[in-house]
């Protein structure tokens, strides 16, 4: 039997595995992962983001538990930072999990970036997809939250939460770029600190004069939480279920999947050409050759990328 | 891409000392492991259902209170009862030589004392992981 | 320039002055000390019979100018605010510090035994270790005790278990000292009632509740409840014992678990004054009177390897304590203001390695608790790092305390290394240090917050990796470890081994005490116990009726947890 054989018999040690074979770019896992892709999926995908320190793995913990005793399963993939000098991640993500580790219906997974930015391991779409296949009615993905923007959740997720802190007061300035664009759902937690009031206005007032206090006809909620001891998770799930009515109803217009399908294809195409065209290059060391030439004065790099392009042919 | 080994690192028992095990945590970091540190006072079954969802390839426990005789085997026996037993099981703390002795004799890792340099944790990883989880064929 | 000048025209101006305030100090000083009750039968001089005077000064050396006001503003004199140079104004010529070894092990019987032949051997206080289950308060038959009932210290799971521990033992004849944080309540409600079975009033009882919840947090991780509530269960203690116990310490605040987690010296003399001043506004903010419960609050520190830095953090800990407790809490009693203090060698500089070397560590760091004028003292065992230390290296440990006492003569006078440069700088600079910490501390918005943000779990484990990385970088040689390796080493220590029957007779004993108690009786006293804990009301009361009907430890820690919560920690790596 194999390792796939027993992912389909809801075998866990199996798909532990297989997240691995993704995760380590094993041979075959393309082939793997076309198997397993499933366009009609019952999956919903809930994508917490933001600034460290803002509590996103509690958070996670008690969302995940509100949906555990709504009867649906659950999958948390939780995302570290890799770090650029070692190689090496601390994981600590679990800790923060503990009240989940330990029931049965629920599965969680710690991924390190392993060197792609954008807060999500380039891996994580792919182990995504293993825990829909795996059957899981909610997954949910937490970020690194290294302060950084990060896109890629919301083009991965349904539902994206951005967390912040009463501390991360300054930084909303800071979030006008990324952050804000992404989210669908604003919490601020730890809300029985000073200043999360001020934070609630300022955010609020923030979307009202940027226009952007609805998206594609969301009305985007700022929620107080107090993740810690539980309090505001009953309105943060709810309003999560809104909005995945909200989605659901999206996807019934036409257009809205390809939209989101196109956007997929388009994300994996560049990943993987570019992966491969460089690993090209690199492989016949004509990059040095070309390194010489630039700083010889030969040449210059938007010559050889001209001459380069020109050689790529599909 | 160089093959990532991935440690989760657990506290068992009701003893609090971490020192030990975050130092470790922190020099395997900087070696180049992946870590899963999951805090203090799991028990056995967290254990090992941790380091089957994480798939890693090794369990480093770090015991000071005096109860690894029946932590470790109570460990083993979970890791082979779900077909885990190719995840390396290792240890440190306050161990006495023939205890770490009756350790490894019933399948256990190497067992650092207290003081052992983390290099010699590191080293001792780096030669012992490379091939040890079984092939299977995954399509 | 001419600031330079005027500070200088403004000393010389002020020496007469200075030397004027010097003598009436020293007078004052000689008049305790001659008036002091506690006075050592001994003869104080050197081996080679010279005598020693109690106590040296600038005076002794070239006179009071030379080391101008600054002498009296920082030291002073033994037992005179700031108290750098000694709480008590003879020390040890009053009264060597107390020897006072920590022990208990497996079941309250053998306990009760080895408390016997204790007594009988002089000794007048007991030092009480609880098993690692009581300390985390889970019962002998949880599954959460597997493998540990009876191994780190006694198992307690009843009131059942208290009495046999104390059998025979007049409470009103010792003071006990027992090490209990998180459910320091339970331990001492079951105290007061083995007193009130013996016919003994409250008032009378004397010893120390370790009961500092929040070095836990910060160090040793042996939490239940999250801080809030932990703060609060302390205040009712202080509480209680300043009305029904008021001889008895109700916390020792600890820096020895700090520094044990791999903090530095300035970090533990940091954090926990920095615990202690949050006690102190636990109990102001509980509405009483500093002065009533701050005489009761006593300190423990570590001795770790560095000889003269763990001698200043201790002369710097008085002055900062007495400054502080003065200036910013408006203590008046002296006794608010004294910084008394336990020792204990630092178990995490023991090597596995060449254990025997480990003696000569411990007799350093005991002689450094006693140059930095401790108040007791607890020694090390050199097998500590390899098993429970066996009855021949307690001894030793013991003899390392008799021999400092007996024959160094560094007990014939009073705090000897002051006016030493080295030694007065690195106190300066700790008490710096210190004072640069509570800064951060209170900009991060105090105690409970740092400890909830994982600040000194991050800076003690930073601390201790980068001693780490010292010492496998060979930057730090550890004799034994990475220097003077012996290949082939064997090890000749005989290991202490707790046998499997402790955990089954104290679990048989747990199942017999729940058939004979009155049931009904149980859980009625649980449920007010939980009715009063969810007001502000002093919760001993309804605590001392659970203990009285025999609740079982685990039993009363799950009604609080229902109500509390359970603490999770911070990830901090």
């Amino acid at each position: 039997m194999t390792v796939l054989d027993r992912f389909y018999k809801k075998d866990r040690s199996a798909l532990s595995r297989i997240i691995s074979f993704i995760e380590n770019r094993e041979d075959g896992y393309l082939e793997l992962l076309s198997r397993i892709y499933n366009i009609s999926s019952n999956s919903y995908k809930i994508g917490i983001t933001g600034p460290p320190g803002s509590g996103k793995s509690t958070l996670v913990d008690k969302i995940a538990i509100r949906y555990l005793e709504k009867g649906f399963s659950v999958g948390i993939i939780a995302v570290d930072p890799t770090s650029p000098f070692t190689g090496g991640a601390l994981l600590g993500d679990r800790i923060r999990m503990q009240d989940l580790a330990s029931r049965g219906e629920v599965f969680i997974r710690s991924m390190a970036t392993r060197g792609s930015g954008g807060g999500l391991s380039e891996a994580t779409r792919e182990v995504a997809i293993a825990l829909e296949s795996y059957g899981f009615d909610i997954i949910l993905i937490e970020t690194v939250g290294v302060g950084q923007v990060e896109l890629d959740v919301a083009g991965l997720c349904d539902s994206t939460v951005v967390a912040l802190v009463p501390e991360s007061g300054d930084s909303v300035q800071t979030l006008k770029a990324g952050l804000m664009e992404i989210a669908n759902i604003f919490v601020v937690n730890k809300a029985d600190r000073e200043g999360s009031g001020r934070l609630v206005s300022e955010l609020r007032l923030m979307l009202e004069s940027r226009g952007q206090k609805q998206k594609e006809g969301w009305i985007l909620p700022v929620i107080k939480t107090e993740a810690i001891n539980g309090v505001g998770i009953d309105t943060l799930t709810d309003k999560i279920i809104d909005h995945r009515k909200h989605v659901e109803n999206l996807y019934t217009q036409s257009g809205y999947r390809e939209k989101r399908v196109k956007s997929e294809l388009i994300t994996i195409l560049d990943r993987k050409i570019r992966a491969r065209v460089l690993k090209e290059l690199l492989e016949d060391n004509s990059v040095d050759s070309y390194v010489k030439q630039i700083v010889n004065g030969e040449s210059d790099p938007y010559s050889i990328t001209e001459k380069l392009m020109r050689k790529i042919t599909i | 891409m160089e093959q990532k080994f991935r440690i989760l690192l657990a506290k068992p028992g009701l003893d609090g000392h971490d020192r030990g095990i975050k130092v470790i945590a922190a020099a395997l970091r900087d070696a180049g492991f992946e870590v899963i540190y999951t805090g203090l006072r799991q028990t056995p079954e967290q254990i090992v259902e941790a380091a089957i969802q994480e798939d890693v390839d090794a369990v480093g426990m770090s015991i000071l209170s005096g109860a690894h005789m029946t932590l470790f085997p109570a460990v083993m026996k979970l890791l082979k009862e779900k077909g885990a037993e190719d995840i390396l099981l290792f240890g440190g703390g306050i161990i006495s030589e023939q205890d770490a002795k009756k350790l490894q004799e019933a399948g256990c890792g190497r067992i650092f004392g207290p003081g052992a340099p983390t290099q010699t944790v590191i080293e001792y990883l780096k030669d012992t992981l490379p091939g040890r989880r079984k092939r299977e064929s995954i399509l | 320039m001419s600031d330079k000048f005027d500070t200088k025209v403004e000393t010389k101006g002020d020496s007469k002055e200075i030397a004027r305030a010097f003598a009436e100090a020293k007078r004052k000083w000689q008049e305790d000390s001659e008036n002091s009750k506690l006075k050592l039968n001994r003869k104080f001089t050197t081996v080679s019979m010279e005598e020693v005077n109690p106590l040296y000064t600038p005076e002794d050396t070239g006179g009071i100018e030379e080391v101008g006001p600054e002498y009296l503003k920082k030291l002073g004199f033994p037992g005179q605010y700031p108290y750098t140079r000694g709480v008590r104004p003879n020390m040890y010529r009053g009264r060597i510090w107390t020897m006072r070894q920590f022990s208990g092990f497996a079941t309250p019987k053998e306990t009760n035994r080895r408390y016997h032949y204790l007594l009988k051997a002089g000794q007048t206080g007991l030092s009480v270790a609880f098993d690692l289950p009581t300390l985390m308060g889970y019962d002998s038959d949880s599954p959460r005790s597997a493998g540990e009932v009876g191994v780190c210290g006694v198992a307690v799971d009843t009131l059942k278990d208290m009495e046999i521990i104390f059998d025979g033992i007049g409470l009103e004849k010792i003071s006990t000292s027992m090490t209990i944080n998180a459910p320091s309540s339970i331990l001492l409600a079951m105290y007061c009632v083995v007193a009130e079975k013996q016919g003994v009033p409250l008032h009378k009882l004397t010893g120390t509740l370790q009961n500092d919840i929040l070095k836990e947090y910060i160090a040793q991780k042996e939490w239940i409840y999250p801080p809030e509530p932990s703060l609060r269960l302390i205040a009712d203690i202080m509480e209680f014992c300043t009305n029904n116990i008021p001889k008895y310490n109700t916390i020792s605040i600890s820096g020895y678990h700090i520094r044990e987690a791999g903090a530095t010296a300035a970090q533990e003399l940091a954090f926990t004054l920095a615990d202690g001043f949050c006690y102190v506004e636990t109990g102001i903010n509980a509405g009483l009177d500093v002065d009533d419960f701050a005489p009761r609050l006593s300190f423990f520190f570590n001795s770790h390897l560095d000889f003269f830095e763990e001698i200043a953090k201790y002369r710097a800990a008085r002055r900062i304590w007495a400054r502080r407790m003065k200036e910013k809490y408006g203590a008046k009693k002296e006794l608010s203001l004294l910084m008394r203090f336990h020792t204990q060698t630092a178990g995490c500089s023991l090597t596995a390695k060449q254990p025997e070397n480990n003696i000569i560590r411990t007799a350093y760091q005991a002689l450094a608790g006693v140059l930095g004028g401790t108040q007791s003292l607890h020694t090390n065992s050199m097998d500590e790092t390899l098993a429970l230390p066996s009855e021949k290296a307690v001894t030793i440990a013991l003899r390392t305390q008799q021999i400092i006492s007996e024959e160094t003569g560094v007990v014939n006078t009073i705090d000897p290394l002051a006016g030493s440069y080295y030694v007065e700088a690195l106190t300066d600079r700790l008490e710096k240090q210190a004072e640069d910490y509570f800064d951060e501390i209170d900009r991060r918005g105090g105690v409970l917050k740092c400890i909830e943000e994982g600040f000194f779990q991050k800076e003690i484990a930073d601390s201790a990796y980068h001693y780490q990385l010292e010492i496998d970088k060979g930057e730090r040689i550890i004799v034994g470890v990475n220097g003077y390796v012996h290949e082939d080493e064997k090890l000749e220590i005989p290991i202490l081994e707790i046998d499997e029957s402790v955990a089954r007779d104290q679990i048989a004993a747990l199942n017999k005490v729940k058939e004979e108690r009155d049931n009904d009786k149980v859980q009625r006293s649980l449920g007010e116990l939980k009715k009063v804990i969810k007001t502000n009301d002093n919760h001993i009361p309804a605590l001392l009726e659970c203990v009285r009907c025999y609740a079982t430890e685990e039993e009363i820690v799950n009604v609080m947890k229902s109500v509390f919560g359970e603490y999770v920690e911070p990830p901090i790596i």
